[in-house]
């Protein structure tokens, strides 16, 4: 390619990149000005640096405690997906008969309902549960837990039974000459293999665990309990004309995944490019 | 002889997820059929009346719900056409072996991160104060206002954030799909004199094939389910114009506690989203080449 053409391309792509995110600069900088300021020039740098909003935001959306109950739903949530998926996907795998397809067959065709389709019915089963066995599935973070892991299973089965595919037996076979049980096989042979689609399967699950609205607002009310996106929806509830506020906020709310975004781009990326071939 | 311990191992290895699975998926799944063919205001006290198929001839005469179709079949291709393009397009450029490619790549792919509904809220402020504010100053009223005020603009203004949200995801597949191109190929293209436009869609676009099935598929049924974005970005307004298919579900079961016949639409809400789906992926697919 001719220089002055690449120059041109390179600084294309910097003015792209700096366009693409300035929704996030106009949030941060507005999230420090008060009011009068905002209005006055809502795109120029605040006149000085008060985290006077972000205190008040805090508190107002229950922030720590928001924090904390997403972070235990999203990684429970996770680890008992990939757990019990990866049993599954090994065993429809390896025995490899009629009921394993109709089995696998039923978590691919399950992929293709939306959410819309479940929710009503899914609150009408978890009530029932509730008001007949006493088991406390709504408005429960362990019920929460128990409602993403199932909608999360058909894809991390799918994931997981195309990537076991393609390992060859022969190990697992000496393993179990070896006098290795099945347990022992899968989670000393068999795991550590799946490594890579592991990471995959947690950073997609996460992304969606974590973002989720729709499923914590149907089950949880308790204020308590709330994850970050339902703080946020509150918040904004009461909030939003108060846009300075509003904006420390969301910058509040964003910022967990940025700081996550920062030490795991790499996977992520891998992950996402690695999932989309199936 | 260990047939009898093997199907015991294969019960402890699969019946964990299994009734997970069929609690939170199958069940409700097929429950939810039967919903539909019910009358219920939701209230356990309050009989179901089985009613036949009536929830489904009446949704089609619910005028709200077939707007809500039409906004969203008008959101969905406009979305799929910019965000695949805007995708493709960033794909290109950050292959193209520029030196800020690394940073601008990790760039783009952030607001996908950040969930629907707080990407609805930060452009809710830059439609209604940051659009209107560049307005006043520049004098382009006409271009810079509150877009969320307008019926039509509203639409487009979901289109942007929808496109914010997935340009990023579909650029790494298709990055992904670019990198699989061997070198060679597109050497010995250069070698023969074949121009950039040749190139592209003699050799690049073809053999890119498989990300378009899997970005096609992701922008498609993501753009028809959308949510999340459509909540938080404009409610549905101004004046139901941006009401969409998911949103219109919710509101008929749960803000207007018609059980049966929001369950009906969101039947029928599946069945077009799997047949939608499914036909993307078989016309796609037949076009995919192999090396």
């Amino acid at each position: 390619m001719k220089r002055t053409s690449k120059w041109i391309l390179e600084l294309l792509l910097v003015l792209v990149a700096l366009a693409f995110l300035s929704p996030v600069y106009i949030m941060v900088v507005n999230s420090f000005k008060n009011r009068a300021e905002l209005y006055e020039n809502a795109l120029a740098l605040p006149s000085s640096l008060s985290f006077e909003y972000y205190v008040k935001a805090m508190e107002k959306m229950n922030f720590l405690n928001a924090f904390a109950n997403s972070l235990y739903v999203t990684i429970v949530s996770v680890i008992i997906v990939v757990i019990l998926a990866s049993m599954t996907a090994w065993m429809l795998v390896r025995k490899d008969n009629k009921i394993s397809k109709t089995i696998f067959m039923t978590f691919v065709a399950t992929m293709l309902i939306p959410f819309q389709t479940l929710m009503m019915p899914l609150m009408q089963v978890m009530d029932w549960i509730r008001t007949h066995l006493h088991i406390p599935m709504l408005n429960t973070h362990e019920g929460l837990i128990y409602m993403n892991v199932g909608f999360h299973a058909s894809m991390a089965v799918f994931l997981y039974h195309g990537f076991i595919k393609s390992i060859p037996v022969a190990l697992e076979e000496a393993a179990t000459l070896d006098g290795c049980s099945k347990f022992g096989v899968f989670w000393r042979i068999v795991f550590p293999m799946l490594k890579t689609i592991t990471v995959t399967i947690a950073i997609l699950d996460v992304i969606s665990m974590w973002n989720d609205y729709l499923l914590p607002s149907l089950t949880l009310s308790d204020k308590d309990l709330r994850t970050i996106p339902l703080s946020t929806f509150y918040f904004f509830g009461e909030f939003t004309i108060v846009w300075n506020l509003a904006m420390a906020g969301l910058t509040l709310a964003i910022v967990p995944v940025v700081v996550f975004y920062f030490f795991a781009q790499k996977y992520i990326i891998k992950g996402i490019a690695a999932g989309a071939v199936k | 002889m260990n047939s009898r311990k093997d199907i015991g191992w294969y019960l402890l290895f699969t019946m964990p997820l299994l009734f997970i699975f069929t609690t939170v998926v199958l069940i409700p799944f097929i429950i939810g059929i039967g919903y539909s063919f019910v009358s219920w205001d939701g209230i356990p006290a309050n009989p179901k009346t089985f009613v036949g198929f009536d929830n489904y001839v009446e949704l089609f005469k619910d005028k709200r719900f077939l707007q809500s179709a039409w906004h969203t079949v008008q959101f969905t291709l406009l979305a799929l056409i910019i965000v695949n393009v805007s995708g493709l397009l960033l794909a290109l450029l950050v292959t193209a072996g520029l030196r800020v490619s690394n940073a601008a790549r990790t760039m783009f792919f952030l607001p996908n991160l950040i969930g629907g509904l707080i990407l609805g809220y930060i452009w809710q402020f830059i439609f209604t104060d940051i659009f209107k504010f560049i307005g006043e100053k520049t004098g382009l009223e006409h271009i810079f206002f509150n877009w969320l005020l307008d019926p039509k603009f509203a639409l487009y203004a979901m289109v942007i954030v929808f496109t914010w949200q997935m340009a990023g995801y579909t650029m790494i597949i298709y990055i992904a799909g670019i990198q699989g191109i061997p070198d060679d190929l597109i050497e010995a293209a250069k070698v023969d004199g074949a121009n950039l436009r040749q190139r592209l869609t003699k050799i690049v676009f073809p053999l890119l094939m498989p990300s378009f099935t899997v970005c096609l598929f992701l922008t498609l049924s993501g753009a028809f389910k959308i949510f999340d974005v459509n909540l938080s970005l404009t409610k549905g307004g101004p004046n139901n114009a941006t009401e969409m298919f998911a949103m219109n579900i919710y509101n008929e079961i749960f803000a207007y506690s018609h059980y049966g016949l929001g369950q009906a639409k969101a039947i029928i809400f599946f069945l077009i989203v799997a047949i939608l789906t499914l036909t993307q992926v078989a016309i796609t697919k037949k076009r995919e080449v192999q090396m």
